[in-house]
């Protein structure tokens, strides 16, 4: 659709704000892998709190848009099981192998100029590209 | 105060992810789809998101974070197997499914069974990331 880039930016630029707000109060980077991780693997136990509080503004605001504005909202993610839980785990490991993910590496990264930030990312859209053309337009998996 | 503050970035976040689209997997895997129908939103998303994060990293330049503590170390420039390897594996399941960890969380409500599905898979990940990464090292070690 044609208006969707204005809400891309618009719903970017909202993406910026919360990780502006976190660096500038919190001191910290928001990085959605490194805040989940920490409470899956337990090295975040110190700060457990406030990664669940995060968590809940992350998921509680997306809800209350959904059912206030009456906007259909599906994320039409694959049937497919096999699919969904090998995307799942190579994401998981990934991500924290790497130490970050879109938000943390892309989003958070880039805007400091950090090499490492900007290497995640290329590889991360390259072999998110190459998978995908694979697995669609070669062997029609997905 | 840093509850706060955690409860307004995260709520951000999750607007942000809403409005923008990059909840619908169809969104994020157009912009993968360069050979298909190439969707060029989230290209926008990004850049919009840069933005207001660089003029804040500017901003902490000689201050200190609002509710204390300190800013993040400057960033390291080591490029190793890690951050190559793991962005490489976090990309093939970015482009199988069209979610990464950010929008999997925000679309908690709305996501469905698969949603959930890939939420605990994600977490069975993380879990066994340290393995893979000391297997990693392993590898590259010089011999």
């Amino acid at each position: 659709m044609e208006h969707d880039w204005i809400m891309g930016l618009l719903g970017g630029g909202l993406i910026g704000l919360g990780g502006a707000v976190y660096l500038l109060g919190n001191g910290r980077i928001m990085g959605a892998s490194g805040i989940i991780g920490g409470l899956v693997d337990g090295s975040g136990r110190s700060t457990a709190t406030e990664r669940l509080v995060f968590l809940a503004g992350l998921v509680g605001v997306p809800t209350i848009l959904y059912l206030a504005t009456g906007m259909t909202k599906e994320t039409h993610l694959t049937p497919n099981w096999a699919v969904v839980i090998a995307a799942g785990l190579l994401v998981g490991i990934g991500t924290r192998v790497a130490n970050g993910c879109t938000s943390g590496h892309g989003v958070c990264g880039i805007s400091r100029f950090s090499l490492r930030g900007m290497v995640a990312t290329v590889f991360y859209i390259l072999a998110g590209g190459i998978t995908l053309t694979l697995m669609r337009h070669v062997l029609g998996v997905i | 105060m840093r509850l706060i503050v955690s409860l307004i970035a995260g709520g951000l976040f999750g607007a942000g992810l809403f409005l923008s689209g990059m909840t619908d997997t169809t969104k994020v895997q157009g912009w993968l789809d360069v050979f298909g129908n190439w969707d060029p939103t989230l290209a926008f998303v990004m850049g919009g998101a840069i933005l207001p994060m660089a003029v804040a990293w500017q901003l902490t330049r000689g201050r200190r974070p609002l509710v204390g503590g300190e800013f993040p170390a400057p960033p390291r420039h080591e490029i190793g197997h890690r951050l190559i390897v793991g962005s490489v594996l976090f990309g093939m399941g970015w482009g199988l499914a069209g979610l990464c960890p950010g929008p999997s969380i925000a679309s908690l409500s709305y996501g469905g069974i698969a949603g959930l599905i890939f939420l605990g898979a994600m977490g069975a990940g993380m879990l066994a990331a340290p393995t893979v990464g000391q297997s990693l090292d392993r590898i590259a070690a010089p011999a």
